[in-house]
């Protein structure tokens, strides 16, 4: 009788357990409830926990948001292609947009202050994933995804797409400035 | 009709059914064959992503990369599964397989689906990747291959449950079915769930791609594609453990330390292991975190429970089988007289060690809701699963097919120095691949991307750091020694198939099952065999490193900015 | 020898379960159906429209 076999024992259910097996059930018993808990933990005393306020919208309306956006706040333009570069109040609401292939304005933040996020994409899945400070968010055609987020250190940042969006999806960089 | 006709096989012992064994045989070269198409495909994308070399261009690299996910992901797979589930019941309860003509269809379409898909993604307009996330399109052959494939295996699922109420009518076995049978039902029951949601939202789209049907949810697309494509690799998993337990028993006699654990575990995996889809769409907009969290953590792990409790019984059913023959001496005197010349022995425990060490841990830990925000789409998810699925679901299959080409094709294994190393290379070298995609993974940098030194995009860059590179290119290196691992089973077996020393009806000199360990042999020494203590060992240096990578990887999302 | 029907009733509840195929099919498709398709579905068709 081996596990290729039918059980030698008919009622396989009522035979005993060895203490070896019983000691790791429980001991990754245990395991599974401490990593259960650090989810709803980390929610309450963790600063790191994606939003999920969501609506849907369309590429219209987000476009038009973004450029009104834009218009309110531009310091400047930069780059090849004379992107702006939007520097919103503290606390205020940002707009971006990732399109084929770009992620349209360049931002400019304030170190330490918490920006209410407006991310959508007008066309396909995008992928906006913040290097070097490893942030990475799914951007779906559609739905407007509003969140906080609060830039920890001053720098230059790259939002760079990490969705497949394309031949030209190696070519969708961004910029996020943080200043203090 | 051949249906009714049985062989039994000299060496094992096992009885065949001969419809049974033509479609054991069909699928298994159809397996390998796509095996061999989608390594060399990987080949090419490990290659390209090695910056140094960069060998394909931007166009045919997401080509290629999205044939290689297909090819192996799916087509090997599925295939093998396919294989294993008609071993799991009409040879496993020797009886004769419930609509041979329906099997054959059903593998006629999976043939033309695998076909006709190489053929639409080679002409260049389906470089969609396998997720082929709407609203980005794909030719309408493309969708329409996956669902022929998808419909054929379903076929296959459902030959294979018929077969189970043949041998219980014609009453083949006694009480209940083997352990591996078992596990090749939880396969055959996620399976059914894995292709009802392919339909679900391949259907649609393919009519979305004709013309029919006006517009795709991409945020339901996502949804439901990930019920489709998250839950086909926990086909995989039940799939591979099953074969863990077949080898245990092939090899050592062994049998499960309790029917009862190892079978609740399986029935863990039929509840729970398919809602952890979710762990695909925990940085998406538009789902709570409580249905985030509650998914993603299978139902409190618990099916990553059931998980570490097979980690736990294999090899521990087989040092318990070990020291019953005598290997009792010290903690690991049983592992160390294991046959570790033996491929199928090699392979399976490379397998067992890789999947729960690298593939286990890592997806565990990122797929805790706030965790996956650093490594979301980045390399480090191919990493973790080309440590499940390659080193885990691949190499356990590899390791079977070594023990299954005598035994169906009645042939010998050819090269069999090779094939002793074989395990070893493609285990390695798979190994660095899933860590140094790790690697370069929790660096940032990005899956499906073929360029990120940003060379074309005129001037706007992102400095990556040195280590980035280096990563990349020691994964082009474990690329090759993998490939070459690889490229040796292929060559094995189809030398076997085709020069192997025939075997007829003679039986082998090597012993070719063991024989079942008995009552009397784990009773005796008052049943010390069952304390395995190697084992234990072995868990515990496994727990300790869990638990750590776990919370370092909570330090490292504090690092980061806030964000809620 | 035993009589059959007394030596199936002898047999535990989950040993039944755990023997019938179908009925696990049931439950294995039904139960992610519900936690994960339906739940999830549920939550996208409930977005609001901005
Ligand atoms: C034979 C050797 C193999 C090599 C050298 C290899 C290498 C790679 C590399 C370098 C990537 C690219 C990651 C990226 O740029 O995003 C990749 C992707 C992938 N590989 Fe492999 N791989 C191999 C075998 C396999 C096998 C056997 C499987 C499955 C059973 C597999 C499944 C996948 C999948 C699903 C992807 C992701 C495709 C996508 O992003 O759509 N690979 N592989
Ligand atoms: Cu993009
Ligand atoms: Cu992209």
């Amino acid at each position: 009788m081996s596990s290729l076999s039918p059980p030698g024992k008919k009622l396989w259910w009522k035979e005993p357990i060895h203490r070896s097996e019983l000691i790791w059930i429980s001991l990754v018993f245990v395991w599974g409830l401490v990593m259960t808990f650090m989810m709803p933990y980390w929610h309450v005393v963790g600063k790191q926990n994606l939003g999920t306020e969501t609506y849907k919208s369309t590429a219209e309306q987000f476009q038009a948001s973004t450029e009104a956006f834009v218009e309110q706040y531009t310091v400047r333009t930069e780059g090849p292609r004379n992107f702006p570069v939007v520097a919103p109040p503290a606390g205020g609401d940002v707009y971006l947009i990732s399109r084929l292939w770009d992620w349209w304005p360049i931002l400019q933040l304030k170190k330490g202050e918490t920006y209410r996020f407006h991310l959508s994409s007008l066309d396909w899945q995008h992928g906006f994933s913040l290097q070097p400070a490893n942030i990475n968010i799914q951007v779906v055609p559609g739905y407007e995804h509003v969140f906080n987020l609060t830039p920890t250190e001053t720098g230059e940042y790259s939002v760079i797409c990490n969705e497949y969006c394309g031949i030209g999806h190696h070519l969708m960089i961004g910029k996020i400035y943080v200043v203090d | 009709m051949a249906n009714t006709t049985f062989r039994t096989c000299p060496d094992t012992g096992l009885k065949f059914n001969g419809a049974t064994e033509s479609l054991l045989k069909a699928n298994a070269v159809a397996a390998v064959v796509f095996l061999l198409i989608g390594g060399f495909y990987g080949l090419l994308v490990g290659l390209t992503r090695w910056q140094a070399v960069h060998l394909l261009g931007a166009q045919d690299f997401y080509m290629v990369l999205t044939a290689h996910g297909l090819n192996v992901l799916i087509f090997w797979i599925i295939f093998f599964e396919i294989a294993i589930l008609y071993f799991a019941s009409s040879v496993l309860l020797g009886c004769r397989l419930a609509t041979p003509k329906w099997a054959w269809a059903g593998f006629a379409l999976m043939v033309i689906g695998a076909v006709m898909n190489n053929v639409v993604v080679m002409q260049g307009q389906s470089s969609v990747m396998m997720t082929s996330y709407a609203p980005m399109e794909a030719h309408p052959l493309f969708y329409l291959s996956l669902i022929l494939f998808a419909v054929g295996a379903l076929i296959g699922c459902f030959v294979f449950f018929g077969t189970l109420v043949v041998a219980k009518s014609e009453k083949t076995y006694e009480g209940s079915v083997p352990l591996v049978t078992f596990g090749a039902i939880t396969a055959a029951i996620i399976a059914v769930f894995t292709i009802v949601s392919g339909a679900i939202i391949l259907l649609p789209t393919f009519l979305w791609s004709v013309g029919l049907v006006g517009e795709i949810d991409a945020l339901a697309y996502r949804l439901i594609w990930w019920a489709f494509g998250h839950s086909s690799q926990q086909i995989n998993v039940a799939a591979h453990v099953s074969v863990w337990y077949a080898i245990a028993a092939i090899l050592f006699g062994a049998r499960p330390l309790s029917e009862k654990v190892s079978r609740t575990a399986f029935f863990m995996y039929i509840l729970f292991l398919q809602i952890a889809s979710a762990h695909h769409l925990l940085v998406d907009p538009g789902v709570s975190s409580n249905f985030k969290m509650f998914n993603t953590s299978y139902a409190m792990y618990l099916a990553v429970m059931a998980s570490m409790v097979h980690g736990l019984t294999v090899p521990g059913s087989i040092e318990a089988a070990q020291r019953a023959r005598g290997h009792r001496a010290g903690l690991f005197t049983w592992l160390r007289k294991a046959p570790w010349g033996n491929p199928v022995f090699s392979g399976m425990f490379i397998s067992l060690v890789g999947f729960g060490f690298l593939g286990g841990i890592t997806g565990v830990v990122m797929g805790a809701e706030q965790i996956n925000l650093l490594v979301h789409n980045t390399l480090y998810v191919p990493g973790h699963f080309h440590a499940t699925v390659v080193v885990g679901t691949t190499l356990t299959f590899m390791a079977l097919t070594y023990w299954l080409v005598p035994v169906l094709f009645r042939r010998e294994i050819i090269l069999k120095g090779l094939a002793k190393w074989q395990p070893y290379l493609f285990g390695l070298g798979m190994s660095g691949v899933s860590l140094f995609l790790m690697g370069a993974g929790t660096l940032g940098v990005p899956r499906r991307h073929w360029d990120i030194g940003f060379a074309a995009t005129g001037g706007v860059t992102h400095e990556f750091p040195a280590a980035a590179y280096t990563m990349l290119a020691l994964n082009g290196m474990s690329v090759i020694v993998a490939v070459i691992g690889g490229a040796a089973f292929c060559v094995i077996i189809v030398g076997s198939l085709l020069f192997g020393k025939k075997l007829g009806d003679q039986k082998m000199d090597e012993q070719w099952i063991a024989t079942p360990v008995t009552d009397e042999e784990y009773a005796a020494d008052g049943g010390s065999a069952y304390a395995i203590p190697g084992t234990i060992v072995l868990a515990m240096i496994f727990f300790i490193s869990f638990a750590l990578y776990y919370f370092i990887n909570w330090k490292y999302l504090a690092e980061t900015w806030g964000i809620s | 020898m035993q009589d059959p029907i007394e030596e199936s009733e002898q047999i535990p509840m989950m040993q039944k379960l755990l023997d019938n195929p179908f009925l696990l099919l049931f439950i294995g498709v039904a139960t992610p159906a519900l936690l994960y398709l339906v739940w999830g579905l549920a939550e996208i068709f409930t977005i609001p429209v901005r």
